[in-house]
């Protein structure tokens, strides 16, 4: 027994190196003097210096940001309703057909939703950019936002809003008394998945940026094609830094509220999970 | 609430079904229906099926089923062990933490990882097996997409595991089950729905991985992502970028169909 516990943990720490070694490879290497990730030269933070003077790695990542935030934000106010619809369906056949639909963006390859939205943004005239970027941020972001909603309506109780209706509440007030307390967790775990989404886009957002406007992930994707350069691993770790602190702080701000732990297996399993 | 007439704030989410949901499914199709000069023709579907297009689609497969297969084989162990440990939920935390991380600078990372002068070539080195070349190789190319799609694989795996009811698991042992025949006859079926949504959502996207064919396989594997890519945005030939589209869709739909008919079995 005790040997094949042995073997468990060798195996587990052999899936995390393997995880993390490509992260903690380019960190290592962006303080390398010598500008290739071959030998190690010396200790320098000149890459770093070269992210902080770069103005237009600057403003793309501020537009990167902008456009999450913006993104999920609108992404998951529509869901909460698209999620109120989908609930409110009575006939079975109804609520499937809606949920199918729902579920279209987040099955479909990302080059199809890319391709598809980029035909779609040309008809309407719309100049390719700040807005059609926006736009297909949003579109791919409700359905999953609705996902992360719809369970905690479901375990809602309904005579809660019975109750609340016999008592002379308003259809407003039912809603924002009642049910979005309720649901505020899934509002934000919803949120989260939205802004981890569109940070994380590349395929989508490469296809409807057009030119002179650009998002992180592109930028990274046309300096990697021009070969390796340490100011993107400097880059990365500033990148990796960030998110362990907004993981970190997502984590502690979801213990202390509710039960231990649910808070991270939650968005998990719901993770890419098509129903 | 429930069904005095359509309340008008669910109009922004059924625009959004109508707009970006329906229309561009619909415009892929009729785009699919156009030559290079704007003229209504089948030519496009002609060409599809010609060697090079259906190559490309076996191609295209084949290496979305490698991918799937060895991001579940590695997955699976490490799934059901993550259940064992203490601490769980850290430790899943710390695999979901990579997805976080632009899969672009992950792949950009196995460019230095897997290059000529990289760990794995001095590594191969020392051991006497000389230089190989990795980068640009179908190899490289499973090896990262595998990486990429791990945590995807292993999250709903884990979640499988998690809701297993472990008396039965207990009954089957007390009854003489060995414990590859418990894993067999017991842990696998019951936990199949998570293998399932994990096959899905590393199957899928793995058809259109066109940045890490070109970053990591320097275009030497040519998959229907690749292609749309390369239709849609260098030979602007929207018309074949779309018929090779309606194709994947079409074979996706089938896929889900196949798939979402033994889900709904398993889960009455």
């Amino acid at each position: 027994m005790r040997n094949k516990n042995k073997f468990a943990n060798i195996y587990l720490v052999l899936v995390f190196v393997v995880l993390y070694a490509p992260i903690f490879y380019l960190m290592y290497y962006s303080f390398n003097s010598g500008g290739t990730m071959r030998d190690f030269e010396g200790f320098t933070l000149d890459y770093y210096r070269e992210v902080f003077q770069d103005t237009r790695l600057i403003i793309i990542v501020i537009n990167t940001l902008v456009i999450a935030l913006l993104s999920s934000a609108i992404a998951t106010l529509i869901a909460i309703f698209g999620a109120l619809a989908i609930h409110h369906i009575r006939s079975r056949r109804a609520k499937n057909t809606l949920l199918s639909l729902n579920n279209v963006l987040i099955v479909s390859p990302d080059v199809i939703i890319g391709a598809s939205f980029l035909i779609l943004f040309t008809i309407a005239g719309i100049k390719l950019g700040f807005t059609s970027v926006l736009l297909s941020h949003v579109a791919f972001s409700i359905p999953i936002a609705v996902l992360m909603i719809l369970p905690h309506l479901q375990d809602m109780s309904p005579t809660l809003t019975d109750a609340a209706r016999d008592l002379g509440a308003t259809r407003r007030d039912v809603l924002t008394k009642v049910i979005l307390p309720i649901i505020k967790p899934g509002i934000f775990s919803g949120f989260f998945m939205a802004l981890t989404y569109s940070l994380d886009d590349f395929a989508v957002t490469f296809f409807v940026t057009g030119n002179g406007y650009s998002t992180l992930s592109v930028e990274i994707y046309s300096r990697a094609r021009q070969g390796v350069s340490l100011s993107i691993n400097a880059l990365s770790t500033l990148i990796f830094l960030f998110t362990i602190l907004l993981v970190v702080g997502y984590y502690f701000l979801n213990r202390r509220k509710a039960r231990p732990g649910a808070a991270i297996a939650e968005p998990a399993a719901e993770l890419g999970v098509p129903r | 609430m429930q069904s005095k007439g359509r309340p008008y704030y669910l109009i922004p989410y059924y625009l959004w079904i109508a707009l970006f949901v329906i229309a561009p499914v619909l415009l892929i199709t009729y785009y699919s229906l156009f030559d290079l000069e704007g003229n209504l023709t089948l030519d496009n579907y002609a060409n599809f099926f010609t060697p090079v297009y259906m190559r490309m689609m076996l191609n295209s497969f084949w290496y979305a089923f490698l991918i799937t297969l060895f991001s579940l084989l590695v997955a699976y162990p490490a799934a059901y062990l993550l259940t064992r440990t203490k601490h769980k939920q850290l430790w899943l935390l710390l695999i979901i933490l990579p997805t976080w991380i632009n899969l672009l600078l992950k792949a950009y990372a196995f460019i230095g990882i897997f290059g000529t002068f990289g760990p794995i070539n001095n590594f191969f080195d020392l051991l006497g097996i000389g230089e190989q070349q990795i980068l640009f190789t179908g190899f490289s190319f499973v090896f990262v997409s595998v990486y990429i799609f791990i945590p995807f694989m292993i999250l709903p795996i884990y979640s499988a595991l998690e809701e297993l009811n472990h008396s039965l698991v207990d009954a089957a042992r007390d009854l003489g089950a060995s414990g590859w025949t418990t894993f067999r006859r017991v842990i696998f079926p019951l936990t199949i729905s998570g293998v399932r949504s994990g096959c899905m959502a590393v199957f899928i996207p793995a058809l259109s991985l066109f940045m890490i064919t070109r970053l990591i396989a320097g275009n030497r594997v040519i998959t229907l992502g690749t292609a749309i890519e390369q239709h849609f945005l260098v030979t602007q030939d929207w018309g074949m970028g779309s018929t090779v589209a309606v194709f994947l869709i079409v074979i996706m739909a089938l896929f889900m169909l196949l798939t979402g008919r033994s889900r709904k079995r398993g889960a009455a």
